[in-house]
Protein backbone atom coordinates (compact mmCIF):
# COMPACT_ATOMS: atom_id res chain seq x y z
CA UNK A 1 0.00 0.00 0.00
CA UNK A 2 1.19 3.49 -0.79
CA UNK A 3 1.31 5.79 2.18
CA UNK A 4 3.98 8.07 0.82
CA UNK A 5 1.64 11.04 0.84
CA UNK A 6 -0.10 10.18 4.08
CA UNK A 7 0.65 11.97 7.30
CA UNK A 8 1.38 10.20 10.58
CA UNK A 9 -2.13 11.08 11.76
CA UNK A 10 -3.69 9.59 8.61
CA UNK A 11 -1.61 6.44 8.91
CA UNK A 12 -2.57 6.23 12.60
CA UNK A 13 -6.21 6.29 11.53
CA UNK A 14 -5.57 3.62 8.86
CA UNK A 15 -4.03 1.40 11.54
CA UNK A 16 -7.13 1.87 13.69
CA UNK A 17 -9.36 1.07 10.71
CA UNK A 18 -7.32 -2.10 10.08
CA UNK A 19 -6.42 -0.94 6.56
CA UNK A 20 -2.80 -1.44 7.43
CA UNK A 21 -0.95 -2.83 10.45
CA UNK A 22 1.78 -1.26 12.51
CA UNK A 23 3.97 -4.26 11.65
CA UNK A 24 3.50 -3.74 7.90
CA UNK A 25 4.44 -0.10 7.99
CA UNK A 26 7.34 -0.73 10.35
CA UNK A 27 8.72 -3.39 7.99
CA UNK A 28 8.22 -1.02 5.08
CA UNK A 29 10.35 1.57 6.89
CA UNK A 30 13.19 -0.94 7.24
CA UNK A 31 12.91 -1.76 3.54
CA UNK A 32 13.17 1.95 2.78
CA UNK A 33 16.14 2.22 5.12
CA UNK A 34 17.88 -0.69 3.38
CA UNK A 35 17.34 0.88 -0.03
CA UNK A 36 18.33 4.45 0.75
CA UNK A 37 20.58 4.49 3.81
CA UNK A 38 23.80 3.99 1.87
CA UNK A 39 23.10 7.30 0.11
CA UNK A 40 21.73 9.18 3.12
CA UNK A 41 23.36 7.98 6.36
CA UNK A 42 20.50 9.36 8.45
CA UNK A 43 20.88 6.65 11.10
CA UNK A 44 23.64 5.82 13.53
CA UNK A 45 21.89 2.66 14.70
CA UNK A 46 18.70 0.74 13.81
CA UNK A 47 16.78 -1.75 15.97
CA UNK A 48 15.01 -3.89 13.38
CA UNK A 49 14.06 -6.97 15.42
CA UNK A 50 13.09 -4.99 18.50
CA UNK A 51 11.03 -2.51 16.49
CA UNK A 52 9.05 -5.21 14.69
CA UNK A 53 8.33 -6.91 18.04
CA UNK A 54 7.27 -3.57 19.50
CA UNK A 55 4.98 -2.99 16.50
CA UNK A 56 3.38 -6.40 17.09
CA UNK A 57 2.81 -5.52 20.73
CA UNK A 58 1.27 -2.13 19.99
CA UNK A 59 -0.86 -3.66 17.22
CA UNK A 60 -2.21 -6.25 19.67
CA UNK A 61 -3.22 -3.47 22.06
CA UNK A 62 -4.90 -1.53 19.26
CA UNK A 63 -6.72 -4.70 18.16
CA UNK A 64 -8.02 -5.09 21.70
CA UNK A 65 -9.61 -1.68 21.23
CA UNK A 66 -7.31 0.19 23.59
CA UNK A 67 -7.22 3.94 23.00
CA UNK A 68 -3.50 4.67 23.12
CA UNK A 69 -2.90 7.83 21.05
CA UNK A 70 -3.52 9.08 17.50
CA UNK A 71 0.06 8.05 16.69
CA UNK A 72 -0.09 4.53 18.14
CA UNK A 73 1.80 2.04 16.03
CA UNK A 74 3.61 4.66 13.93
CA UNK A 75 7.32 3.97 13.32
CA UNK A 76 9.56 6.88 14.25
CA UNK A 77 13.18 7.57 15.18
CA UNK A 78 15.09 9.59 17.76
CA UNK A 79 18.13 11.85 17.51
CA UNK A 80 21.15 10.13 19.02
CA UNK A 81 21.58 12.65 21.84
CA UNK A 82 18.32 11.53 23.46
CA UNK A 83 18.79 8.64 25.91
CA UNK A 84 17.27 5.27 25.07
CA UNK A 85 17.60 2.71 27.88
CA UNK A 86 19.69 -0.24 26.80
CA UNK A 87 20.51 1.24 23.37
CA UNK A 88 23.63 3.19 22.50
CA UNK A 89 23.29 6.96 22.63
CA UNK A 90 26.42 8.27 20.95
CA UNK A 91 25.76 11.99 20.47
CA UNK A 92 27.56 11.54 17.15
CA UNK A 93 30.85 11.30 19.06
CA UNK A 94 33.66 8.83 19.55
CA UNK A 95 33.46 9.95 23.20
CA UNK A 96 30.09 8.22 23.66
CA UNK A 97 30.43 5.54 20.97
CA UNK A 98 29.82 2.75 23.51
CA UNK A 99 27.60 4.60 25.97
CA UNK A 100 24.45 2.65 26.86
CA UNK A 101 22.09 4.81 28.94
CA UNK A 102 20.67 3.18 32.08
CA UNK A 103 17.42 5.15 31.65
CA UNK A 104 15.09 6.60 29.04
CA UNK A 105 14.74 10.30 28.38
CA UNK A 106 11.32 11.52 29.55
CA UNK A 107 10.30 12.17 25.93
CA UNK A 108 11.13 8.56 25.02
CA UNK A 109 9.01 7.22 27.90
CA UNK A 110 6.16 9.49 26.85
CA UNK A 111 6.35 8.39 23.21
CA UNK A 112 6.49 4.72 24.16
CA UNK A 113 3.36 5.19 26.30
CA UNK A 114 1.74 6.76 23.24
CA UNK A 115 2.50 3.63 21.21
CA UNK A 116 5.48 4.89 19.23
CA UNK A 117 7.62 2.25 17.50
CA UNK A 118 11.25 3.36 17.66
CA UNK A 119 13.21 2.34 14.55
CA UNK A 120 16.63 3.59 15.60
CA UNK A 121 18.87 6.51 16.50
CA UNK A 122 19.59 9.38 14.14
CA UNK A 123 22.78 10.95 12.89
CA UNK A 124 23.80 14.40 14.09
CA UNK A 125 26.68 16.82 14.40
CA UNK A 126 28.96 15.76 17.24
CA UNK A 127 27.34 16.86 20.53
CA UNK A 128 24.86 18.82 18.37
CA UNK A 129 27.61 21.31 17.49
CA UNK A 130 27.29 22.18 13.85
CA UNK A 131 24.93 23.12 11.08
CA UNK A 132 25.58 20.39 8.54
CA UNK A 133 25.91 16.97 10.24
CA UNK A 134 29.45 16.89 8.84
CA UNK A 135 31.04 16.81 12.31
CA UNK A 136 29.44 13.43 13.14
CA UNK A 137 31.98 10.75 14.10
CA UNK A 138 29.77 8.33 12.17
CA UNK A 139 30.06 10.04 8.81
CA UNK A 140 28.28 12.90 7.07
CA UNK A 141 24.53 12.64 6.53
CA UNK A 142 23.48 13.40 2.97
CA UNK A 143 20.53 15.39 1.72
CA UNK A 144 17.78 13.21 0.20
CA UNK A 145 17.20 15.89 -2.46
CA UNK A 146 20.85 15.82 -3.60
CA UNK A 147 23.35 13.49 -2.00
CA UNK A 148 26.20 15.89 -2.77
CA UNK A 149 24.65 18.39 -0.40
CA UNK A 150 24.40 18.55 3.38
CA UNK A 151 21.25 17.82 5.36
CA UNK A 152 21.86 20.80 7.60
CA UNK A 153 22.26 20.22 11.28
CA UNK A 154 22.68 19.44 13.91
CA UNK A 155 19.51 17.29 13.62
CA UNK A 156 20.43 16.36 10.05
CA UNK A 157 19.49 12.70 10.50
CA UNK A 158 16.11 13.69 11.96
CA UNK A 159 15.19 15.82 8.94
CA UNK A 160 16.73 13.52 6.31
CA UNK A 161 14.99 10.41 7.67
CA UNK A 162 11.58 12.07 7.32
CA UNK A 163 12.36 13.43 3.83
CA UNK A 164 13.73 10.05 2.66
CA UNK A 165 10.76 8.19 4.22
CA UNK A 166 13.03 6.26 6.56
CA UNK A 167 10.72 7.25 9.45
CA UNK A 168 7.25 8.79 9.56
CA UNK A 169 8.30 11.35 12.14
CA UNK A 170 11.37 11.95 14.31
CA UNK A 171 12.65 13.84 17.31
CA UNK A 172 15.43 16.37 17.05
CA UNK A 173 16.90 18.93 19.41
CA UNK A 174 17.38 22.64 18.82
CA UNK A 175 20.01 24.75 20.59
CA UNK A 176 20.50 27.41 17.91
CA UNK A 177 18.44 26.22 14.96
CA UNK A 178 19.29 22.52 14.97
CA UNK A 179 15.72 21.43 14.22
CA UNK A 180 14.58 24.30 11.99
CA UNK A 181 17.61 24.63 9.68
CA UNK A 182 17.86 20.93 8.66
CA UNK A 183 14.07 20.89 8.21
CA UNK A 184 14.48 23.85 5.88
CA UNK A 185 17.32 22.12 3.97
CA UNK A 186 15.40 18.82 3.64
CA UNK A 187 11.91 20.23 2.94
CA UNK A 188 10.11 18.99 6.05
CA UNK A 189 8.25 20.58 8.97
CA UNK A 190 9.58 21.03 12.49
CA UNK A 191 8.96 22.83 15.76
CA UNK A 192 11.41 24.32 18.24
CA UNK A 193 9.18 24.55 21.31
CA UNK A 194 9.20 27.18 24.08
CA UNK A 195 12.09 26.65 26.51
CA UNK A 196 10.89 24.60 29.46
CA UNK A 197 7.86 23.10 27.71
CA UNK A 198 9.52 19.77 26.83
CA UNK A 199 11.55 17.95 29.47
CA UNK A 200 15.31 17.87 28.86
CA UNK A 201 15.73 14.89 31.19
CA UNK A 202 17.80 12.40 29.20
CA UNK A 203 18.88 14.89 26.54
CA UNK A 204 22.69 14.98 26.52
CA UNK A 205 23.43 18.57 27.51
CA UNK A 206 25.10 20.99 25.07
CA UNK A 207 23.95 24.46 26.25
CA UNK A 208 21.42 23.95 29.01
CA UNK A 209 19.72 27.36 28.85
CA UNK A 210 19.14 26.99 25.09
CA UNK A 211 18.53 23.26 24.39
CA UNK A 212 15.01 22.03 23.60
CA UNK A 213 13.74 18.76 22.11
CA UNK A 214 11.17 19.06 19.34
CA UNK A 215 9.38 17.14 16.57
CA UNK A 216 10.12 16.80 12.85
CA UNK A 217 7.33 15.56 10.57
CA UNK A 218 5.64 15.41 7.19
CA UNK A 219 3.42 18.36 8.03
CA UNK A 220 2.82 20.78 10.87
CA UNK A 221 -0.22 18.91 12.21
CA UNK A 222 1.90 15.80 12.77
CA UNK A 223 4.50 17.92 14.56
CA UNK A 224 1.84 19.49 16.79
CA UNK A 225 0.47 16.06 17.65
CA UNK A 226 3.93 14.83 18.67
CA UNK A 227 4.55 18.01 20.67
CA UNK A 228 1.28 17.48 22.52
CA UNK A 229 2.56 14.04 23.55
CA UNK A 230 6.11 15.00 24.60
CA UNK A 231 5.42 18.34 26.33
CA UNK A 232 4.42 18.93 29.93
CA UNK A 233 5.97 19.44 33.33
CA UNK A 234 8.59 16.95 34.52
CA UNK A 235 9.96 16.90 38.07
CA UNK A 236 13.18 15.41 36.69
CA UNK A 237 13.99 18.66 34.82
CA UNK A 238 14.30 21.61 37.19
CA UNK A 239 13.85 24.07 34.30
CA UNK A 240 10.62 22.40 33.22
CA UNK A 241 7.68 24.79 33.47
CA UNK A 242 4.50 23.86 35.33
CA UNK A 243 1.31 23.69 33.25
CA UNK A 244 3.32 23.55 30.05
CA UNK A 245 1.03 21.19 28.11
CA UNK A 246 -0.33 22.42 24.80
CA UNK A 247 -3.86 22.47 23.46
CA UNK A 248 -3.92 22.52 19.66
CA UNK A 249 -7.68 21.92 19.37
CA UNK A 250 -8.23 25.42 17.95
CA UNK A 251 -5.22 25.33 15.62
CA UNK A 252 -6.73 23.52 12.66
CA UNK A 253 -9.52 25.75 11.38
CA UNK A 254 -7.38 26.69 8.39
CA UNK A 255 -7.74 30.40 8.97
CA UNK A 256 -5.21 33.19 9.42
CA UNK A 257 -7.82 35.95 9.27
CA UNK A 258 -6.87 38.86 11.47
CA UNK A 259 -3.50 37.41 12.51
CA UNK A 260 -0.89 40.16 12.69
CA UNK A 261 2.38 38.97 11.18
CA UNK A 262 5.49 41.14 11.38
CA UNK A 263 8.33 40.90 8.85
CA UNK A 264 11.65 42.24 10.18
CA UNK A 265 13.15 44.17 7.26
CA UNK A 266 16.73 43.66 8.36
CA UNK A 267 16.27 39.85 8.05
CA UNK A 268 16.08 40.33 4.31
CA UNK A 269 19.33 42.19 3.72
CA UNK A 270 22.88 41.23 2.86
CA UNK A 271 23.82 37.54 2.88
CA UNK A 272 20.36 36.25 2.01
CA UNK A 273 20.11 34.24 -1.23
CA UNK A 274 17.76 35.93 -3.68
CA UNK A 275 15.69 32.79 -4.33
CA UNK A 276 15.23 32.23 -0.57
CA UNK A 277 14.20 35.87 -0.21
CA UNK A 278 11.73 35.63 -3.09
CA UNK A 279 10.13 32.43 -1.78
CA UNK A 280 9.68 33.76 1.74
CA UNK A 281 8.23 37.08 0.55
CA UNK A 282 5.93 35.22 -1.82
CA UNK A 283 4.75 33.12 1.12
CA UNK A 284 4.00 36.32 3.02
CA UNK A 285 1.81 37.31 0.07
CA UNK A 286 0.05 33.94 0.28
CA UNK A 287 -0.67 34.48 3.98
CA UNK A 288 -1.88 37.99 3.17
CA UNK A 289 -4.24 36.68 0.51
CA UNK A 290 -5.64 34.32 3.15
CA UNK A 291 -6.48 37.23 5.39
CA UNK A 292 -3.38 37.81 7.52
CA UNK A 293 -2.32 41.36 8.28
CA UNK A 294 1.33 41.58 7.16
CA UNK A 295 3.49 44.48 8.28
CA UNK A 296 7.18 45.29 7.97
CA UNK A 297 9.20 46.50 10.93
CA UNK A 298 12.80 46.94 12.09
CA UNK A 299 14.57 44.65 14.55
CA UNK A 300 18.22 45.75 14.38
CA UNK A 301 19.50 44.09 17.56
CA UNK A 302 19.09 40.68 15.97
CA UNK A 303 22.24 41.44 13.97
CA UNK A 304 24.08 40.79 17.24
CA UNK A 305 22.44 37.43 17.88
CA UNK A 306 25.21 35.25 16.40
CA UNK A 307 28.07 36.68 18.50
CA UNK A 308 25.88 36.65 21.65
CA UNK A 309 24.81 33.09 20.90
CA UNK A 310 28.33 31.73 20.41
CA UNK A 311 29.46 33.34 23.69
CA UNK A 312 26.57 31.86 25.69
CA UNK A 313 26.41 28.47 23.94
CA UNK A 314 30.16 27.82 24.08
CA UNK A 315 30.40 28.93 27.72
CA UNK A 316 27.68 26.49 28.70
CA UNK A 317 29.16 23.77 26.50
CA UNK A 318 32.63 24.08 28.03
CA UNK A 319 31.05 23.63 31.44
CA UNK A 320 28.68 20.79 30.44
CA UNK A 321 31.35 18.84 28.57
CA UNK A 322 33.79 18.95 31.48
CA UNK A 323 32.03 15.78 32.70
CA UNK A 324 33.77 13.74 30.00
CA UNK A 325 36.88 12.76 31.93
CA UNK A 326 37.39 9.18 30.82
CA UNK A 327 36.45 7.78 34.21
CA UNK A 328 32.73 7.40 34.86
CA UNK A 329 31.59 6.72 31.31
CA UNK A 330 32.65 7.47 27.77
CA UNK A 331 35.94 7.04 25.95
CA UNK A 332 39.12 6.44 27.93
CA UNK A 333 42.55 6.67 26.39
CA UNK A 334 45.06 4.05 27.43
CA UNK A 335 47.99 6.40 26.80
CA UNK A 336 49.97 7.96 29.64
CA UNK A 337 49.89 6.96 33.28
CA UNK A 338 48.84 9.82 35.58
CA UNK A 339 45.33 11.04 36.30
CA UNK A 340 45.93 14.19 34.21
CA UNK A 341 47.00 12.00 31.29
CA UNK A 342 43.64 10.25 31.53
CA UNK A 343 41.81 13.59 31.36
CA UNK A 344 43.90 15.16 28.59
CA UNK A 345 44.28 12.10 26.39
CA UNK A 346 40.70 10.84 26.73
CA UNK A 347 39.28 14.23 25.85
CA UNK A 348 41.78 14.98 23.08
CA UNK A 349 41.23 11.59 21.42
CA UNK A 350 37.48 11.39 22.15
CA UNK A 351 36.30 14.80 20.89
CA UNK A 352 36.36 16.06 17.31
CA UNK A 353 37.80 19.44 16.31
CA UNK A 354 34.55 21.45 16.32
CA UNK A 355 33.75 20.32 19.85
CA UNK A 356 37.31 21.16 20.98
CA UNK A 357 37.05 24.59 19.37
CA UNK A 358 33.82 25.37 21.20
CA UNK A 359 35.11 24.10 24.55
CA UNK A 360 38.18 26.32 24.16
CA UNK A 361 36.09 29.31 23.10
CA UNK A 362 33.83 28.72 26.11
CA UNK A 363 36.82 28.40 28.43
CA UNK A 364 38.10 31.70 27.03
CA UNK A 365 34.91 33.73 27.55
CA UNK A 366 34.57 32.38 31.09
CA UNK A 367 38.21 32.84 32.04
CA UNK A 368 39.44 35.34 34.57
CA UNK A 369 40.09 38.67 32.86
CA UNK A 370 37.74 38.05 29.93
CA UNK A 371 34.57 37.07 31.79
CA UNK A 372 33.05 40.57 31.96
CA UNK A 373 34.13 41.64 28.49
CA UNK A 374 32.79 38.53 26.79
CA UNK A 375 30.49 36.30 28.84
CA UNK A 376 28.70 39.02 30.77
CA UNK A 377 28.48 41.19 27.67
CA UNK A 378 26.92 38.26 25.79
CA UNK A 379 24.33 37.80 28.52
CA UNK A 380 23.47 41.50 28.42
CA UNK A 381 23.01 41.42 24.66
CA UNK A 382 20.84 38.34 25.20
CA UNK A 383 18.69 40.56 27.43
CA UNK A 384 18.47 43.18 24.68
CA UNK A 385 17.40 40.54 22.16
CA UNK A 386 14.71 39.25 24.52
CA UNK A 387 13.44 42.83 25.03
CA UNK A 388 13.27 43.44 21.32
CA UNK A 389 11.19 40.27 20.79
CA UNK A 390 8.89 41.33 23.67
CA UNK A 391 8.41 44.66 21.95
CA UNK A 392 7.68 43.00 18.60
CA UNK A 393 5.11 40.67 20.15
CA UNK A 394 3.31 43.60 21.73
CA UNK A 395 2.44 44.54 18.12
CA UNK A 396 2.40 41.25 16.22
CA UNK A 397 1.07 37.73 16.82
CA UNK A 398 4.13 36.29 15.12
CA UNK A 399 7.21 37.08 13.07
CA UNK A 400 7.82 35.63 9.60
CA UNK A 401 11.40 35.18 8.37
CA UNK A 402 13.61 32.86 6.35
CA UNK A 403 14.88 29.88 8.38
CA UNK A 404 18.32 29.88 6.76
CA UNK A 405 19.99 32.36 4.42
CA UNK A 406 20.68 29.69 1.80
CA UNK A 407 19.46 26.33 0.59
CA UNK A 408 21.51 23.22 1.48
CA UNK A 409 25.15 23.80 0.53
CA UNK A 410 27.59 21.28 -0.94
CA UNK A 411 29.27 18.83 1.43
CA UNK A 412 32.69 20.19 2.37
CA UNK A 413 31.92 23.71 1.16
CA UNK A 414 32.01 25.37 4.59
CA UNK A 415 34.06 22.97 6.70
CA UNK A 416 37.34 24.85 6.48
CA UNK A 417 35.88 28.10 7.82
CA UNK A 418 33.97 27.73 11.10
CA UNK A 419 32.92 31.38 11.21
CA UNK A 420 31.29 31.07 7.79
CA UNK A 421 29.37 28.04 9.08
CA UNK A 422 28.25 30.00 12.18
CA UNK A 423 26.90 32.86 10.03
CA UNK A 424 24.33 30.43 8.59
CA UNK A 425 22.60 30.50 11.99
CA UNK A 426 21.64 34.16 11.64
CA UNK A 427 17.84 33.72 11.63
CA UNK A 428 17.56 30.94 14.18
CA UNK A 429 19.84 31.59 17.19
CA UNK A 430 17.98 34.63 18.54
CA UNK A 431 14.92 32.43 19.14
CA UNK A 432 16.90 30.15 21.49
CA UNK A 433 18.45 33.11 23.29
CA UNK A 434 14.94 34.45 23.99
CA UNK A 435 13.56 30.99 24.88
CA UNK A 436 10.61 31.40 22.50
CA UNK A 437 9.07 28.95 19.99
CA UNK A 438 9.44 28.84 16.20
CA UNK A 439 8.41 26.50 13.42
CA UNK A 440 9.91 25.71 10.04
CA UNK A 441 7.66 24.85 7.11
CA UNK A 442 8.62 24.31 3.46
CA UNK A 443 7.78 27.34 1.30
CA UNK A 444 9.51 26.87 -2.05
CA UNK A 445 12.47 25.56 -4.02
CA UNK A 446 15.69 27.24 -5.06
CA UNK A 447 17.07 27.43 -8.60
CA UNK A 448 19.18 24.41 -7.65
CA UNK A 449 16.03 22.40 -6.91
CA UNK A 450 16.68 22.36 -3.16
CA UNK A 451 13.90 23.04 -0.64
CA UNK A 452 13.47 26.43 1.03
CA UNK A 453 11.94 26.86 4.47
CA UNK A 454 10.31 29.73 6.26
CA UNK A 455 10.22 30.37 9.95
CA UNK A 456 7.32 31.58 12.09
CA UNK A 457 8.40 32.89 15.49
CA UNK A 458 6.03 33.60 18.40
CA UNK A 459 6.08 34.60 22.03
CA UNK A 460 6.50 31.98 24.77
CA UNK A 461 3.79 29.29 24.65
CA UNK A 462 2.25 30.63 21.44
CA UNK A 463 2.79 27.28 19.64
CA UNK A 464 -0.97 26.86 19.01
CA UNK A 465 -1.07 30.15 17.06
CA UNK A 466 2.13 29.37 15.12
CA UNK A 467 0.71 25.95 14.22
CA UNK A 468 -2.59 27.54 13.20
CA UNK A 469 -0.84 29.84 10.70
CA UNK A 470 1.48 27.08 9.44
CA UNK A 471 -1.46 24.72 9.01
CA UNK A 472 -3.44 27.30 7.02
CA UNK A 473 -0.38 27.83 4.82
CA UNK A 474 0.05 24.10 4.21
CA UNK A 475 -3.67 23.71 3.40
CA UNK A 476 -3.21 26.22 0.60
CA UNK A 477 0.23 25.18 -0.71
CA UNK A 478 1.86 21.90 -1.71
CA UNK A 479 5.56 22.49 -0.97
CA UNK A 480 5.42 20.07 1.97
CA UNK A 481 3.99 17.34 -0.27
CA UNK A 482 6.84 17.36 -2.81
CA UNK A 483 9.11 14.33 -2.71
CA UNK A 484 12.77 13.95 -3.59
CA UNK A 485 13.63 11.57 -6.47
CA UNK A 486 15.14 9.08 -4.05
CA UNK A 487 11.72 8.15 -2.65
CA UNK A 488 10.06 7.96 -6.05
CA UNK A 489 9.90 4.70 -7.90
CA UNK A 490 9.01 1.98 -5.47
CA UNK A 491 9.36 3.42 -2.02
CA UNK A 492 6.28 3.82 0.05
CA UNK B 1 42.16 40.06 19.26
CA UNK B 2 45.34 38.19 18.58
CA UNK B 3 45.63 34.64 19.82
CA UNK B 4 49.27 33.84 20.61
CA UNK B 5 50.92 30.55 21.59
CA UNK B 6 50.70 31.38 25.26
CA UNK B 7 46.93 31.93 25.16
CA UNK B 8 46.34 28.74 23.15
CA UNK B 9 48.32 26.75 25.72
CA UNK B 10 46.36 28.41 28.53
CA UNK B 11 43.02 27.53 26.87
CA UNK B 12 44.17 23.95 26.29
CA UNK B 13 44.94 23.69 30.00
CA UNK B 14 41.61 25.19 31.06
CA UNK B 15 39.85 22.80 28.68
CA UNK B 16 41.94 19.75 29.57
CA UNK B 17 42.75 19.30 25.90
CA UNK B 18 46.01 18.82 24.05
CA UNK B 19 46.05 19.84 20.41
CA UNK B 20 48.62 18.78 17.84
CA UNK B 21 50.89 21.54 16.52
CA UNK B 22 48.90 21.68 13.31
CA UNK B 23 45.61 21.93 15.24
CA UNK B 24 47.09 24.68 17.40
CA UNK B 25 48.00 26.75 14.36
CA UNK B 26 44.52 26.33 12.89
CA UNK B 27 42.90 27.09 16.28
CA UNK B 28 44.88 30.33 16.50
CA UNK B 29 43.45 31.51 13.19
CA UNK B 30 39.90 30.24 13.76
CA UNK B 31 39.51 31.43 17.36
CA UNK B 32 41.02 34.79 16.38
CA UNK B 33 38.48 35.23 13.59
CA UNK B 34 35.58 34.16 15.79
CA UNK B 35 36.60 36.44 18.67
CA UNK B 36 37.04 39.37 16.29
CA UNK B 37 33.51 38.76 15.13
CA UNK B 38 32.27 38.50 18.73
CA UNK B 39 33.86 41.90 19.42
CA UNK B 40 30.97 43.28 17.36
CA UNK B 41 29.00 43.11 20.64
CA UNK B 42 30.95 46.14 21.85
CA UNK B 43 29.05 48.29 19.35
CA UNK B 44 26.04 47.98 21.67
CA UNK B 45 25.64 50.07 24.79
CA UNK B 46 24.57 47.67 27.53
CA UNK B 47 25.27 49.86 30.56
CA UNK B 48 21.83 49.54 32.14
CA UNK B 49 20.92 46.13 30.77
CA UNK B 50 20.65 43.20 33.12
CA UNK B 51 22.65 40.09 32.23
CA UNK B 52 20.23 37.35 31.18
CA UNK B 53 21.57 33.92 32.03
CA UNK B 54 18.27 32.17 31.48
CA UNK B 55 15.16 32.63 29.29
CA UNK B 56 12.81 32.79 32.26
CA UNK B 57 13.31 34.14 35.74
CA UNK B 58 13.53 30.91 37.67
CA UNK B 59 13.80 30.81 41.40
CA UNK B 60 14.85 27.63 43.13
CA UNK B 61 12.66 24.80 41.99
CA UNK B 62 12.14 22.63 45.06
CA UNK B 63 10.37 19.30 45.17
CA UNK B 64 8.95 17.54 48.18
CA UNK B 65 11.53 15.47 50.00
CA UNK B 66 10.15 12.07 49.07
CA UNK B 67 12.41 9.05 49.14
CA UNK B 68 12.79 7.47 45.70
CA UNK B 69 14.98 4.63 44.50
CA UNK B 70 18.53 5.11 43.31
CA UNK B 71 20.40 3.08 40.72
CA UNK B 72 22.24 -0.09 41.60
CA UNK B 73 26.02 0.04 41.70
CA UNK B 74 26.25 -2.37 38.78
CA UNK B 75 24.08 -0.14 36.59
CA UNK B 76 26.16 2.91 37.47
CA UNK B 77 29.39 1.05 36.75
CA UNK B 78 28.19 -0.59 33.54
CA UNK B 79 29.49 2.27 31.38
CA UNK B 80 32.78 2.75 33.24
CA UNK B 81 35.70 2.21 30.87
CA UNK B 82 37.86 0.75 33.66
CA UNK B 83 36.54 -0.62 36.95
CA UNK B 84 37.73 -2.81 39.78
CA UNK B 85 36.02 -4.37 42.81
CA UNK B 86 32.82 -2.39 42.31
CA UNK B 87 34.63 0.96 41.94
CA UNK B 88 35.78 3.27 39.15
CA UNK B 89 39.46 2.60 38.63
CA UNK B 90 41.74 5.62 38.22
CA UNK B 91 45.51 6.05 38.18
CA UNK B 92 47.20 7.01 41.41
CA UNK B 93 46.21 10.62 42.14
CA UNK B 94 48.43 11.41 45.15
CA UNK B 95 52.17 10.87 45.03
Amino acid sequence: MDFSNKTALEIGQMIKNKEISSVEITKQMFENIKKTEKNINAYISVFEDVAVKEAEKVQAEIDKGEEISPLAGIPMAVKDNICTKGYNTTCGSKMLENFVPPYNATVVDKLKSAGAVILGKLNMDEFAMGGSTETSYFGTAKNPWDSERVTGGSSGGSAAAVAAEEAIYTLGSDTGGSIRQPCSFCGVSGIKPTYGSVSRYGLVAFASSLDQIGPVGRDIKDCATVLEIISGHDVKDSTSIKDSSFDFSKSFDGSVKGLKIGIPKNYFGEGLDSDVKDSVLKSAETLKSLGADIQEFEMPVVDYAIPAYYVVACAEASSNLSRYDGIKYGYRSDKGDGILDVFYNSRSEGFGMEVKRRIMLGSFVLSSGYYDAYYKKGLKVRGLIKNSFDEAFSKYDMILSPTAPTTAFKIGENTSDPLKMYLGDIYTVSVNLAGIPAVNIPCGFGKNGMPIGMQLIGKAFSEPVLVKAAYAFQLNTDFHLKKPEIVKGGLA
Amino acid sequence: MEINDELITYLEDLSRLKLSEEEEEKAKVDLGKILNYIDKLNELDTTDVEAMSHPFAFTNNFRDDILTGSSDREIILANAPVKKDGCFKVPKTVE
